[in-house]
């Protein structure tokens, strides 16, 4: 969708501000922030690109308004209602109206463990590649109105393809409960005057991962 | 409490709740009030456990951060081998290092050289590979960011301090899937003979990230 999330390009938001390398939190509560969605997300009540989607379903001044564990946090209370984990109601009150659901909470002992598992996302291909490296392909000019992980600036754009990844799990499917509908992974990379026109930098190309019903053959 | 960073905490209009967060005192502001009740209301429901939040955050302040990426790159600069393995690929060969796990799952090593620059950003969200640099800094998922690093890349080097040699092509990485993507700069001159762990000294988090080139043996403490 074409929300707040979709960045690449745009102006105005001033200097990038630097941050030294140990200072990872700037209230208590982000620390609390980052650890509640974690643990909320080992549930396995929904998966990363639901979670993606509903962040970037908030409104587009309250997104560009949060900061970023902002958005975590208005982004899980609201899978936590759509997933029928807690009510509005109880979201509101700061206490449980309800008893939960079974579920099994994720324990402190298997922190580690779940942590350095991750989740795979690459899946066996059931088809050959349609694009080879080195190919020209075009992006679609696609607008939907759901999840898709192809940025704006780089929809309808000329490109090549620079690496193959193998097979992933496709988001505009995943994110809506529409299966994995697994798809060939690429690199496509694109000069910068095909981005951004008269004035890019020469010397600029920029890459985005692309899934192959995202691209067309040139 | 550090202040906030005026540049993406900037409020231009009262949203009620997304004032205050940060602000000095006693008082707990709206932010802290609405995690705190959230947190209390999934430990009732039974959803999480606090000893395993706390176990998370010990994680990530004491256990996975970017001296991970550190010992990658200072490997890659001194075992041809490694640096080959890196190349062809780079999940197994940093998993073989103990660095593995959530958002580190497929990784992908980007190599500086004199004629190219390699830089990465998240464009649509802050994907970022934890096992090797940690929890993304803020300014990694600001819009300043996340705006500008795909259009005006040497705005944002300069915003760093960096100015790149005249020539010096950039290629800029926007990570829109699960790959996730790792800088190796470039190893400065003057560190013939060097240990890993001295090299690994030299590899600054925004180094692996492309916004800084790897410190130079004089700009460290002897």
């Amino acid at each position: 969708m074409n929300g707040a999330q979709d960045l690449g390009g745009m102006m105005g938001f001033g200097p990038v501000v630097p941050e030294p390398e140990g200072e990872l939190f700037h209230a208590g509560w982000e620390r609390r922030a980052l650890a509640v969605t974690l643990a909320a997300g080992a549930l396995g009540k929904w998966n990363i690109d639901t979670s993606r989607h509903a962040r970037e379903t908030l409104p587009p001044a309250d997104y560009l308004s949060s900061s970023y564990y902002e958005i975590w946090i208005k982004g899980l209370e609201k899978l936590l209602v759509q997933g029928g984990l807690v009510s509005l109601e109880e979201i509101r009150a700061g206490r449980a109206l309800a008893p939960g659901l079974p579920v099994r909470p994720l324990a402190a002992e298997q922190v580690a463990p779940v942590l350095a598992r991750g989740t795979q996302y690459d899946r066996p291909a059931q088809a050959p590649a349609r694009f080879a490296v080195g190919d020209a392909v075009r992006t679609r000019n696609v607008h939907p109105a759901t999840h898709t992980r192809l940025p704006r600036y780089a929809r309808g754009k000329a490109g090549v393809v620079d690496r193959v990844h193998g097979v992933f799990v496709f988001p505009d499917s995943h994110a809506h409960g529409q299966g994995e509908a697994p798809q060939w992974l690429y690199t496509i990379r694109f000069r910068a005057d095909e981005l951004w026109g008269e004035g890019a930098d020469p010397a600029l190309t920029v890459s985005i991962d692309a899934w192959e019903s995202y691209l067309v053959g040139l | 409490m550090p202040h906030d960073h005026p540049h993406h905490h900037d409020h231009p209009h009262d949203h009620g709740h997304d004032h205050g967060h940060g602000h000095e005192g006693s008082e707990l502001s709206p932010m802290d009030l609405r995690v705190r009740a959230l947190e209390s209301l999934l430990v009732e429901k039974g959803y999480v456990q606090p000893a395993a939040l706390d176990a998370l955050i010990e994680t990530y302040e004491t256990k996975i951060g970017p001296r991970n990426g550190a010992q990658v790159v200072a490997k890659a600069w001194s075992d041809p081998g490694f640096l080959a393995w890196l190349r062809r690929d780079a999940s197994a060969a940093i998993h073989s290092l103990g660095h593995t796990g959530r958002q580190g799952e497929h990784m992908v090593a980007v190599e500086n050289t004199p004629e190219e620059h390699n830089m990465v950003v998240c464009t649509l969200c802050s994907c970022y590979p934890w096992p090797v640099l940690g929890l993304p800094p803020t300014w990694y998922k600001s819009p300043a960011y996340r705006s500008r690093a795909v259009i005006d890349p040497r705005g944002v080097l300069a915003d760093f301090g960096v100015t790149l040699p005249e020539g010096t092509r950039i290629r800029v990485w926007d990570s829109t899937a699960e790959t996730r993507y790792l800088v190796i700069p470039m190893r400065p001159a003057g560190t013939e003979g060097w240990s890993e762990a001295r090299l690994a000294g030299l590899v600054s988090r925004d180094s692996m990230i492309g916004t800084a080139l790897a410190r130079r043996p004089e700009e460290v403490a002897a």
